[in-house]
């Protein structure tokens, strides 16, 4: 059994289909990434694992069970949850304030949630600047600062959108770094990714999504090679 | 139950229901260029009801006449606010900028508590009174006047909106914002002119009831809710929908009002606000951008 | 160490002075408290779910009317009719909310929604005989009698206010520091990473809702046995849903002193202004009007924000 499996998932807004008989499966342990050219259908797919919309048709399950119609935050209690193309903190918040919110999905207690909120800070290397207001945070620490929030609330998987889009090169090396420690603490991991270098070399396996569809499936290396992968990134309207 | 109560509860609504479409074009109006829910719309049209009033008391002129001063002394007026108060805080968030224009709600309505106190005055002219029998409704010239006279002022706000260059700024402003700026239009200006023009039309439905409704400062309030549920029924930012909204609103409140004892027609149009906010939102005729 | 010695010496005033101020201070004092206790039952609200409410008037009108009238017609003690108000008033406030939420409504189409709810329990007030329509009700108070929540002379009434504000703002300073109180931050900050984040929003959303509703009623019963007079429009009117609102904003929204500041600047303002534009009702309303602008536009974190924005910058230098 998959941890993550989606079906013939299909969503349609109005007369626009945005995600057409998308199949994937995610074992435990992997790290898959989704790619396609800008308006595929990616951050569409995010949205329906997450909750965020319901699919017009299609399944989701997560640990074997069908997480269709379930509100982020109970998915989040089951174990996955997701960050966000354009970072969303809480900006009136302090950065342990901000991880302290997905703590307090494990730990009742303010003093133990903040405890486990310390140490994810200290893990993303955030530290030093615990006690600032989110709103005064560069974009690189945002970032940051919202895989902390989503990794304290304990997850087995974890969706990342376009987590270095912005990013410098030493950045996105830093945010390389990080994402292996947090595969390396057991979190599976699915990644919208334009930054190809991270994404190949982080991947076990690549999944192309062009207008809603998925165009092909393998090890980064033969994914980069397939000839209408190649069609469709330099194909739209160069 | 007979028809011709029917009949009449069906006439005066209709009567009423063009003003309150007048009102409601304005608020729509506002909310379409500067998305903001103007909580003092009704204190200005109280405000604009005084000035007719005290043109009528202190120098005869006649209210419908006087339409052809508090038009522009209103637009102006709203042009004022909305650079002193308005333009300056908006950036600022939803619910500060809603509690902006309360504060301003409250000190005008205040303010002429203060000056003329809450007695209820009227303007009585000859034809307060005229009327004519429609079968069995009997229809007050005053009303039919302020009624025509609101659909007319809508009907022109709506060719200036289509037909000028400063109605298509306008038009251009409330939908594509960023677009509008690029292509030259002079946003500030143009949003200044909005309120002001919101507030001229305001004025104008003041001015047109004035001779039979009563002059007070709590009308501000009546008027306020009452354009608030025409805009979320007829569609925020919706003109059409806000003169559509009007009758229907009108309508709504004068059967409530033949069907109910006392106050309890206000519950009817109150219950139409919350549903049409809860399920239909942006309008039976669909609004700029909902919510 | 400076403010520590100074927030108790502002508790042992109010604790131990009232009893030697002249009628007026006192009666001044009791205002002042009254509207901060609304104020921090908004606050729960407002301030921290960041849910704006214009209509807190009508949990305040339930709780004053269920007391008065078990008190008139079955000689219930307020005491207990107080309660029983409260509890009447979360369930109508979750009603309000859950219709509110469940249907996505947020930010001024919320605040518009619990406008017409108020607008609504004033008018059937109004039109209801059997509550008394627009005489209102009178409470008895000739004779004081403690148990029934009846006393002579004003101190009493001062040291119920100053306990209960007192409850109300522990209740607050609890919640802040409590799962629910980041539940509420999240939530006010941005509800879609809120979700993400585990937090359910609408869950949270209404138990705020219910708190603050239940103690905005306990505040009804109060002013129902202290002024022995109710009547739809006081109750259910925009001057007690403005006059809740107003303290929080001016003082500072989702901050726990922020509405007690705001209370203690306000109302003697517009006491002040009363007096000194006598017999010229509207005076202070005016005045509000005036300061909630200036209060949006250049302290719009209010009283108390302004405080913390400077000691941070103080502290970063």
């Amino acid at each position: 059994m998959s941890l993550l499996e989606m079906s013939a998932l299909t969503k349609r807004f109005g007369g626009l289909l945005a995600v057409s008989n998308f199949d994937l499966n995610l074992d435990a342990g992997e790290i898959v990434g989704l790619i396609g050219p800008n308006g595929a259908g990616k951050t569409t797919v995010f949205h329906l694992i997450a909750g965020f919309h319901a699919p017009t048709s299609g399944e989701i399950r997560f640990k074997g069970g069908s997480i269709v119609g379930s509100k982020p935050h109970a998915i989040c209690r089951l174990g996955l949850t997701r960050t966000f193309q354009i970072v969303q903190p809480f900006a009136g918040l302090s950065v342990i304030e901000n991880v302290m919110v997905g703590a307090f999905n494990r730990e009742r207690d303010a003093v133990a949630a903040r405890r486990l909120a310390g140490e994810i800070v200290d893990f993303v290397g955030l530290g030093p600047r615990r006690d600032m207001p989110a709103r005064s945070l560069t974009l690189s620490d945002r970032k940051r600062l919202e895989i902390a929030r989503g990794l304290a609330t304990r997850p087995e998987m974890l969706l990342l959108d376009e987590a270095m889009s912005g990013l410098n090169p030493t950045e996105i090396d830093e945010i390389i770094g990080l994402i292996r420690r947090i595969h390396a603490r057991g979190v599976s991991l699915l990644i919208i990714e334009h930054v190809m270098q991270a994404i190949m070399a982080l991947s076990h396996r690549l999944v192309v999504l062009h207008h809603g569809e998925k165009l092909a499936e393998g090890a980064p290396g033969e994914v980069a090679r397939d000839r209408r992968v190649i069609e469709a990134y330099l194909g739209e309207g160069a | 139950m007979t028809w011709g109560l029917l009949l009449q509860a069906g006439v005066s609504g209709l009567l009423l229901g063009g003003v309150y479409g007048l009102v409601a074009s304005g608020l729509s109006l506002i909310f379409g260029v500067l998305r903001i829910i103007n909580f003092a719309h009704g204190a200005v049209m109280m405000l604009a009801m005084y000035t007719t009033y005290w043109l009528f008391a202190l120098a005869g002129v006649d209210p419908y006449l006087s339409v052809i001063l508090t038009a522009p002394l209103f637009f102006a007026l709203g042009v004022v606010i909305q650079k002193v108060v308005i333009e300056p805080n908006r950036l600022a968030a939803e619910h500060n900028q809603l509690l902006l224009t309360l504060g301003l709600a409250l000190f005008f309505e205040n303010l002429a508590l203060v000056l003329w106190q809450g007695d209820f005055r009227t303007v009585r002219v000859a034809y307060s009174n005229a009327s004519f029998m429609v079968g069995e409704a009997l229809v007050e010239v005053p009303r039919l006047v302020a009624s025509g006279g609101a659909v007319l002022m809508a009907v022109g706000l709506f060719a200036f909106l289509r037909l000028t260059d400063v109605g298509k700024a306008l038009r251009a402003l409330a939908e594509e914002p960023e677009g509008a700026a690029l292509v030259g239009i002079n946003v500030s200006r143009i949003r200044a002119a909005s309120f002001g023009l919101g507030s001229a039309c305001v004025a104008v439905a003041g001015a047109l009831i004035t001779p039979f409704f009563y002059v007070a400062p709590d009308v501000a309030e009546s008027f306020n809710i009452m354009a608030f549920v025409v805009v979320v029924l007829g569609g925020m930012g919706n003109f059409v929908g806000a003169l559509a909204g009007g009758f229907i609103v009108g309508l709504a409140e004068s059967l409530g009002a033949a069907f109910l004892p006392g106050s309890l027609k206000q519950l009817v149009v109150f219950m139409i606000f919350v549903i049409a906010l809860l399920f239909r939102p942006q309008g039976l005729f669909g609004g700029s951008r909902g919510r | 160490m400076g403010a520590k010695v100074a927030a108790a010496l502002a508790v042992a005033a109010l604790v131990a002075l009232p009893p030697l101020l002249p009628k007026y201070h006192l009666e001044v004092l009791i205002s002042v408290l009254f509207w901060a206790y609304l104020g921090i039952a908004w606050n729960l609200l407002g301030g921290y779910a960041g849910q704006f409410s214009f209509g807190h008037a009508a949990f305040f009108g339930i709780g004053a009317y269920t007391s008065t009238l078990l008190l008139l017609q079955v000689g219930l003690t307020p005491w207990v009719g107080m309660i029983l108000g409260g509890a009447l008033a979360a369930a109508f406030g979750l009603f309000e909310g859950y219709l509110s939420f469940r249907y996505g409504l947020k930010g001024p189409y919320f605040s518009l929604v619990t406008l017409a709810f108020a607008e609504m329990l004033r008018v059937v007030g109004v039109n209801t005989k059997a509550v008394g329509s627009s005489l209102g009700l009178v409470v008895p108070s000739a004779k004081a009698a403690p148990a029934m929540f009846m006393f002579s002379g004003k101190l009493p009434y001062y040291y119920i206010i100053l306990a209960m504000g007192a409850l109300a703002l522990a209740l607050t300073w609890k919640i802040g520091r409590s799962r629910l109180g980041f539940s509420l931050a999240a939530v006010r900050e941005n509800e879609d990473a809120a979700e993400t984040a585990g937090v359910d929003a609408l869950a949270t959303k209404l138990r705020a809702m219910a708190l603050s509703s239940f103690l905005t009623a306990l505040g009804g019963t109060f002013y129902a046995q202290y002024f022995a007079y109710i009547d739809p429009t006081i109750s259910f009117g925009p001057s007690v849903s403005i006059g809740a609102l107003l303290p929080a904003i001016v003082g500072g929204a989702g901050m726990v002193l922020g509405p007690v500041l705001g209370s203690f600047v306000l109302t003697p303002l517009s006491e002040l202004t009363r007096y000194a534009l006598r017999g010229r009702a509207g005076a202070d309303i005016m005045l509000y009007g005036a300061i909630l602008m200036l209060v949006i536009s250049f302290l719009p974190q209010g009283i108390v924000g302004l405080v913390r924005e400077r000691r941070a910058r103080a502290g970063q230098r």
